[in-house]
């Protein structure tokens, strides 16, 4: 044992850091765009803490602290308490079944358990209140919850599995552990991140949903909401369920943090990890494909059955085209603009994020993911009461329910950009900055063009959101304006549900292609 | 008595068989190297050894266990075999005292101790122990990977190019250092590399890798002296290969009478040197004449590299080779001390010492 002297050595330094200073003048150019649009993403939250000073203690605490409340916060508990866990046990078990098991056609479930995104959760609740009318209360909100967005959690736990070195999982057995000890000790924790990640998301979701919990007659706050604003507009009891809504959104957001912890799940070690091996399903094969198959006819089937049901009732009669293309046209316009501008605030952002990270730069990102993750009905609200109250001649203007968007979206748009500006490398701007381009030019020929799939993907996923949004549409949109989920929603509203089938129709088929973008950029992040 | 025995092993992905029925066995003790081109199946039969993979074909025992036989297989968590990977393959979830004691039972009796203990042996400071792998440097990790292999005292240690990914002078001190600590430990040791230098240095039996095969088996310096064939010869290092003719124990080649490693042989084959054997003495174009049996060259190229030189030396007075004149005008090829090593156009006596080998 006499190696053992020769063998220690100092510990090196973790890493060291590099100087950002070269590129002071454009970066503080880029820093001011950045800090301006995270100031205007805080404009509803500041409008939420406003109301709560401006109605006083006594009138918030008696419209806060009523049975009502306590009623809407114990079902939304429950259900949030109930439609997680079971959405990560779900998904956990089919990735795993998609990812590291030999089950039959594993691509086509993969994909299977994708596609129920491209479904609205209203058109979801829509396909099983007409299919079991009496559907309703807590348990059907949780399995209508399940189904339909479950796939936020399916995504990032599918591609974790697939990032996991399995020189890990070698390393371990060679250590003495069975396979499920295996999985429990190395491949469970190694997906704690996309797990917290993506409940966060699941939960986020079920927070702000309004339309599924309409159809099955299941009160949240969001719904309690909406019902307040159309009976009182914006008064104050709508405002003050929207600061205990907005609670609840901090909360769920403090606990992700919290669970989530400091630890690092990267892989450690150079050079490419081996390819995985499929574990052999065996004897279990059929019982371990029925779980894939019960998920998809119910998630995937129960809602095209309903439709294409809906749709052969009502035969050529409810395609009334001239409105039909009026919706279509309507909803492509705010998709798309409200895409482009999203991506274009959440540039600068994603760029300091990358290139300059520090203290400011996090809390600024922050700020906009925070703003993000409020229901659509909160920034609606807020925009509802600046824009009456200040600014009367933006209330339901194009541009008001744009920048709802933006602010709604802009994390989407971020995540997309970010991630392919960080493999933009930034060598190249560099390079581009000694051939003689001045800063923002470099920036742009080199970084901006590079990160265009990215931001490419993130517009294609603001505009599903935009295309699927219905009550900030609602409240913020001119006059006049009809979108697919609106027209779907009155039709649905009015039991017409025949009528109502040719816009969720068309809604899930624009929606699958941006899916299909989704599944395929999940598999590309993780390198296959 | 070996202590691994591997027999007819064979494995098959699809239509390409990474490897075509390898036997090899290890002494109890010992210290063995696979060494091949990468590609060549030595990470396979790791594999297999390790109980990652089964088998299509052959049998692995090991102490007299059988580990494998045709298809059935021991899963690698029943083996009891320590691996070490090529990065390490740290849990980046847990700290370093976790992830030496990941193969401990939870609870065990002095666990931390035992920890603590490990780290020294391998020459960890106790400090480190709190952190994550990733605060840690390319020679930590590789630590902590032997030091967590070592912690369920396994009876067979396999180490998977563990130094490949540390620079050149970590690399070295690492070899020789965790060569002592698993002799001291006396654990078998079985390691895998495609570096020559480090198969020849760190074990105490080679086996070369070719295609799913083992071509060779031997000691290090058979391997590298009494290399079977031209690949493997140039596979271990530099070589000079001279058609000779081969009598009495002597050979006589395009460099003058050598002597050989057999009295048997009586033919024309192909014998090898290794360049380090070719001798140099400064001379000069007088100095050559009046004296036929002795051979000399020019140097028509030095390539100076610091501590080393790459010289190159045509012949001048070759004695008529057996059969292909074009090899006595090729240059012989030799890496010389760069301190006085021969200058260019300088002419040189060179002397063989040593036998040579013959090729089958």
């Amino acid at each position: 044992m006499q190696s053992a002297v020769d063998l220690s050595r100092p510990g090196l330094p973790a890493g060291l850091k590099a100087g950002h200073g070269t590129r002071r003048r454009s970066l503080s150019w880029i820093l001011i765009a950045a800090t301006l649009v995270s100031l205007l993403a805080l404009l509803p939250l500041a409008f939420i803490v406003w109301v709560a000073v401006q109605t006083g203690w006594e009138t918030a605490s008696a419209l806060v602290f009523r049975p009502r409340v306590g009623e809407l916060l114990v079902n939304t508990v429950l259900l949030v308490a109930m439609a997680v866990p079971i959405s990560i046990v779900l998904s956990v078990t089919l990735a795993w079944l998609t990812e590291r098991s030999d089950l039959p056609g594993a691509r086509l479930w993969a994909w299977l358990s994708v596609a129920p995104l491209a479904i609205p959760a209203f058109v979801h609740s829509y396909a099983w209140v007409s299919l079991v009318p009496g559907l309703h209360g807590l348990w059907a909100g949780v399995l209508v919850s399940v189904l339909a967005y479950f796939p936020f959690l399916y995504l990032p736990i599918a591609a974790a599995l697939r990032r996991l070195d399995p020189a890990l999982e070698d390393a371990a057995a060679a250590l003495g552990l069975g396979p499920w000890r295996v999985f429990a000790r190395v491949v469970l924790p190694q997906l704690r991140l996309a797990i917290c990640g993506g409940s966060l998301l699941v939960g986020l979701h079920l927070l702000a949903e309004y339309g599924l919990y309409v159809f099955i007659r299941f009160d949240t706050f969001t719904t309690a909401i909406v019902d307040q604003f159309q009976s009182t507009f914006n008064g104050p009891a709508a405002n003050m369920l929207a600061a205990v809504l907005v609670t609840c959104c901090f909360v769920l957001l403090a606990l992700e943090v919290l669970v989530r912890g400091e630890e690092r799940y990267a892989r450690v070690g150079s050079g490419a990890a081996r390819q995985q091996q499929r574990t052999r399903l065996g004897r279990v094969t059929l019982a371990c494909l029925a779980l894939p198959a019960i998920t998809a006819l119910l998630s995937l089937g129960v809602p095209f059955v309903t439709i294409g049901r809906w749709l052969i009732a009502g035969g050529t009669d409810v395609w009334r085209l001239d409105e039909i293309g009026l919706a279509l046209g309507q909803t492509l316009f705010l998709a798309v603009g409200g895409a482009l501008l999203a991506t274009i605030a959440a540039m600068p952002m994603a760029w300091v994020s990358i290139r300059a990270p520090g203290p400011l730069q996090r809390l600024l990102e922050g700020c906009n993911y925070i703003v993000g993750s409020l229901p659509g009905v909160v920034i609606a609200l807020a925009l509802v009461t600046i824009t009456v109250r200040i600014a009367m001649p933006l209330y339901q203007t194009l541009f008001t329910i744009l920048f709802a968007y933006a602010l709604m979206f802009l994390p989407r748009a971020l995540i997309s950009l970010r991630a392919s500006i960080a493999q933009a490398p930034v060598e190249l701007e560099r390079a581009a900055s000694s051939l003689g381009r001045p800063p923002l030019r470099a920036l742009w020929s080199t970084t901006i063009r590079l990160s265009a799939p990215g931001a490419a993907a993130g517009m294609a996923l603001v505009a599903l959101g935009i295309t699927n949004e219905l009550t900030a549409t609602q409240m913020l949109a001119p006059n006049g304006t009809r979108t697919l989920a609106m027209a779907f929603w009155s039709y649905s509203g009015e039991i017409d549900y025949a009528s109502a089938a040719p816009y969720a129709f068309i809604m899930v088929a624009m929606s699958l292609p941006l899916t299909w973008l989704l599944y395929v950029q999940s598999k590309r992040m993780a390198g296959r | 008595m070996s202590f691994l025995e591997l027999s007819g092993v064979q494995k098959h992905y699809g239509p390409v068989a990474a490897l075509a029925g390898v036997d090899l066995s290890v002494m109890r003790g010992s210290r063995t190297a696979i060494v091949g081109p990468s590609g060549c199946g030595k990470t396979t039969l790791l594999r297999l050894i390790a109980g990652f993979e089964a088998p299509d074909q052959g049998r692995i025992v090991l102490d007299g266990e059988v580990l494998a036989n045709g298809g059935a297989a021991v899963p690698a968590y029943r083996r009891g075999i320590g691996v070490v990977a090529q990065d390490g393959a740290l849990f980046p979830h847990l700290t370093i005292a976790d992830n030496i004691g990941f193969g401990v039972v939870r609870g065990a009796d002095k666990r931390t101790e035992h920890i603590v203990e490990l780290a020294y042996i391998v020459g960890l400071d106790k400090a480190i122990l709190k952190r994550r792998p990733h605060e840690l440097s390319g020679g930590q990790q590789q630590r902590v990977a032997l030091a967590r292999a070592m912690a369920m005292k396994p009876r067979l240690m396999l180490l998977d190019e563990p130094f490949s990914a540390l620079d050149t002078g970590l690399r070295a001190s690492m070899r020789k250092a965790v060569a002592e600590l698993l002799e001291a430990a006396g654990i078998t040791t079985i390691l895998v590399t495609h570096d020559q230098a480090e198969a020849l240095s760190f074990a105490s039996q080679v086996a070369v890798m070719r295609d799913g095969l083992f071509s060779q088996v031997g000691t290090p310096r058979e391997l590298y002296f009494q290399p079977k064939d031209r690949m493997i010869a140039e596979f271990l290092g530099d070589a000079i290969i001279l058609p000779a003719r081969i009598a009495d124990g002597f050979a006589t080649s395009p460099l003058g009478r050598i002597a050989v490693d057999t009295t048997e042989r009586r033919d024309v084959a192909r014998i090898m040197l290794r360049p380090e054997q070719v001798l140099l003495k400064r001379t000069s174009r007088e100095g050559m004449s009046g004296t036929p049996e002795m051979l000399f060259g020019e140097v028509t190229e030095s390539e100076f590299a610091g501590s080393m030189c790459t010289i190159a030396v045509r012949l001048l007075n070759s004695p008529d080779p057996p059969d292909a004149a074009a090899i006595g005008n090729t240059p012989l090829i030799l890496r010389k001390p760069g301190m006085d090593a021969p200058a260019l156009g300088e002419i040189v006596r060179l002397t063989v010492s040593g036998m040579a080998h013959v090729f089958a």
